[in-house]
């Protein structure tokens, strides 16, 4: 280390490699908890960074998107590679699983072409031993010209010697990007040629790419390359024609297309690469435990019992661990609003507090227990390699709803298990390739029982279903399910017809994932609800108390209430009589308020599905964000009761004699359909790249789910 | 004997090497990224419970098709 490098701050590298190469664990290890998420500008593919150190050189990392080749055909490659091109970080690490070198190369190759200073860090050694391979790392890096690293990153194995070799790499500062040259044989090789010197004489790109690099984009047909190229004028035409006489000549005489070419000679490539580097111990061909494990886990029978039971059980889980640490946070908000409302002489600044924020933002942060045991159930899930499991079941089913195996994941993360959300989960969709069903899916994962729709689940399926909590909201999450896949259905027949697009997919081998990681991974998730607790719905809570407030009783009606109660005392009438008096002015001042009136304008058109004022002022609110729901409700309770209460909502509720079965069940139903929180539709637009479907989603959800809720209170009510 | 099927064709636990795919364009590339390129041997691992995808075994990897993308390669396979 010198000087230099300390004083020019610190260096960037960026972190890449395939899926499931162990990379997250790998940037964990490496930043330890300083590190932030975001999203690239611009597209909603998730930006990780973080920073480390060594001899006091400071390490600025960023975490590249997994991909499996650098051709711009999903978001998460072209982001990658415009990445390296504009902001040519100092070194790039490629992480390789061992135990799949072979395929992990492809993407080194890719980077080698391109030339930026690279590093090799072999990640999962431990696991490519006990397949029997053995490596020759040091005869890797040499034929490589690169330096070669063994990693096993769960246990934070080769995390300093990595860190050691970046120093080194990036001691003089920048290094000029050294493009690696492969033959693609005699057919591909003279045209090659003559397009990299036609880029050259035109600096097509060359700020960005090696000329020869864009040739190749070229051949393999490369969408953005093209697109660039047919900005730039003339050249654009002339490359294409190249492309297209070789294209034709490899088709008449290969019966093959210049990308198959091209691939094939990279694999030629590694595979000269690895010779004498790489071999496997033939006697221990035994087939991996992973492979045995598939057998039962994905069985035709046993397969889709057990994904059944392991979710069921994950609800059971979370309920039975979550009620204890639930409890407290309530007892501990209803302990705060209590004292404060001894502390405080009554007024509006008193009631701000205490119906606006504590009831609000406690009725969102009392759920936190359940969410975080949720997404530790789904990144145990995530990281164990089980979930690629549940898509590839599940693919057959959902094409037959016109969604794709990969559908699965946006679901499942808006709340498919519960207690999800459906912003990362419309995000998630990205990596759908098709256009259609990645609008398919959009469009539906909102339908998903969603963390911030949760409490009100349990809230109501407390109150109604107390002895059948678990089983019935696992009918709620059903029945999220069975609307998204028929929703998706009619919508790939009618708006968003096309056919289905390929499922090629990893499934990566059973791992037995991190508690570190697992933990990382429930706190970011967590950290969102509670960030989003304390800001959007913290706002929305205060303007929404203002709207249930505001404008006050008139002077008149005040005066009016308070003779009524001097009569009553001196009549010598006893507390109770007094409450109820107290209870009517509140619901009186409530009624006279701006949220009151719409409430009561919307009744006519409510009454239909069962709900009154008070429900419709919640589900108005609920447009903004979902968890506002239950927070409004709790508002509207304590400011329509007396003072001296401090009931929960869920005892007030149980007491009203408004409530009744079909009024519960249709609420849950619309709650669970209508239109996605305010958040979600901003995510759809960016994701679709159209307010026009967001904005569909918006008034179809509503239509539909108040169509549903509708019929489910009519059909019940007549039941009854 | 020696003979070529396609792959959609092959049994659990029946192996093969790859002859060709006849695929361009996505399918093609996204198939290639992956390793399935001619002379790649292959192991059926098994079918998806409603027998679709297929689960296969690249040298070091798992991998799931489709049944009507599995149609674009055709496999040797030994009799």
């Amino acid at each position: 280390m010198n000087e230099a490098s300390r004083e020019s701050g610190p260096i960037t590298i960026a972190l890449a490699g395939n899926p499931n190469s162990g990379k997250t664990t790998l940037f964990n290890a490496l930043t330890g908890s300083h590190q932030h998420v975001g999203n690239y500008p611009g597209v909603t593919v998730e930006k990780k960074e973080g920073f480390a150190a060594h001899q006091g050189v400071r390490i600025h990392v960023i975490d590249l998107p997994g991909t499996y080749s650098l051709t711009a055909y999903s978001q998460e490659e072209l982001v990658a590679r415009n990445y390296l091109a504009e902001e040519r970080p100092a070194a790039v690490v490629d992480v390789i699983n061992a135990g799949s070198l072979e395929r992990n190369l492809y993407l080194c190759v890719q980077f080698l072409e391109l030339g930026i200073p690279l590093i090799l860090a072999l990640n999962m050694m431990d696991e490519a031993r006990s397949k029997g391979m053995t490596l020759n790392t040091d005869l890797l890096a040499k034929r490589l010209h690169a330096p070669v690293v063994e990693t096993i990153a769960r246990h934070g194995q080769g995390k300093n010697r990595l860190l050691r070799e970046i120093v080194e790499l990036t001691r003089e500062g920048r290094r000029p990007w050294r493009p690696l040259t492969i033959s693609y044989g005699p057919d591909l090789d003279p045209v090659l040629t003559e397009m990299t010197a036609r880029i050259e004489a035109e600096s097509f790109l060359t700020d960005r790419y090696p000329a020869r690099w864009t040739a190749l984009k070229y051949l393999e047909g490369d969408e953005e390359i093209t697109l660039l190229g047919r900005k730039a004028g003339a050249l654009g035409a002339v490359l294409e024609s190249s492309v297209k006489t070789v294209a034709e000549h490899c088709r008449k005489t290969l019966n093959t297309y210049p990308e198959a070419i091209i691939a094939d000679y990279r694999y030629g490539f590694i595979a000269s690469l690895l010779k004498g580097v790489l071999t496997h111990d033939t006697h221990a061909q035994r087939i991996a435990v992973s492979d045995q494990m598939d057998k039962v886990l994905t069985h035709t029978f046993l397969g889709p019992s057990i994904m059944a039971l392991l979710l069921f059980g994950i609800y059971e889980l979370t309920f039975t661990l979550g009620q204890t640490p639930m409890d407290w946070v309530e007892a501990f908000f209803s302990w705060l609003g209590s004292t404060v409302t001894g502390l405080m002489p009554p007024g509006l600044l008193r009631s701000m507090l205490v119906s606006g924020v504590i009831d609000g933002v406690g009725g969102v942060l009392g759920f936190v227990p359940l969410i975080a045991i949720m997404f530790f159930c789904i990144a145990f899930l995530e990281d164990s390699g089980y979930m690629a499991r549940i898509a590839y079941m599940l693919d057959r089913v959902f094409r037959i709803f016109g969604l794709h195996g990969c559908s699965v994941m946006p679901f499942i993360v808006s709340g498919g298990i519960a207690g999800g959300c459906a912003v990362p989960g419309v995000m998630a969709s990205r990596t759908l390739r098709s256009p259609r069903e990645k609008l398919a899916t959009l469009l539906t994962a909102p339908f998903m029982t969603c963390g911030a729709k949760l409490p009100l689940f349990i809230l109501l399926s407390g109150i109604f279903f107390p002895s059948h909590q678990a089983s019935a909201l696992f009918v709620v999450t059903l029945t999220g399910w069975a609307a998204a896949l028929v929703v998706a259905r009619i919508l790939r027949s009618t708006v968003i017809r096309g056919p289905a697009t390929p499922f090629v997919m990893e499934l990566p081998p059973y791992r037995w994932p991190t508690l570190r990681g697992m933990c990382i991974h429930t706190w970011e998730r967590t950290w969102e609800y509670i960030k989003k607790a304390g800001t959007v719905i913290l706002a929305i809570s205060i303007l929404i108390w203002a709207a249930m407030t505001f404008p006050q009783l008139p002077e008149s009606r005040v005066q009016e209430f308070e003779i009524r109660a001097a009569e009553l005392e001196a009549d010598g009438a006893d507390q109770e009589v007094l409450t109820a008096l107290e209870n009517e002015r509140g619901q009186a001042a409530l009624l006279h308020s701006m949220a009151g009136r719409l409430g009561v304008a919307l009744e006519p058109i409510s009454r239909l599905a069962g709900f009154d004022w008070k429900i419709n002022i919640a589900l108005t609110g609920g447009f903004a964000a979902k968890e506002v729901i239950i927070s409004t409700l709790g508002t509207a309770y304590s400011l329509g009761e007396g003072e001296v209460e401090t009931e929960s909502l869920g005892r007030r509720i149980s007491k009203d004699p408004n409530w009744d079965l079909p009024r519960a069940v249709s609420l849950m139903l619309f709650v669970l359909l209508y239109a996605p929180c305010f958040v979600t539709i901003v995510a759809i637009a960016r994701e679709s790249g159209s307010w026009g479907w967001a904005l569909f989603s918006l008034g179809f959800n509503t239509v539909f789910a108040f169509a549903l809720a509708v019929s489910v209170y009519q059909g019940l009510s007549l039941i009854r | 004997m020696n003979k070529t099927i396609p792959l959609r064709q092959m049994q659990a636990g029946q192996s093969g090497v790859i002859a060709e795919v006849a695929s361009g364009g996505e399918l093609g590339r996204r198939i290639r990224d992956m390793g399935l390129v001619p002379g790649s041997p292959i192991l059926i691992i098994g079918r998806a419970p409603l027998k679709d995808p297929v689960a296969l075994r690249l040298k070091d990897f798992t991998l799931t098709l489709r049944n009507n993308e599995a149609d674009f390669i055709q496999v040797h396979v030994d009799e």
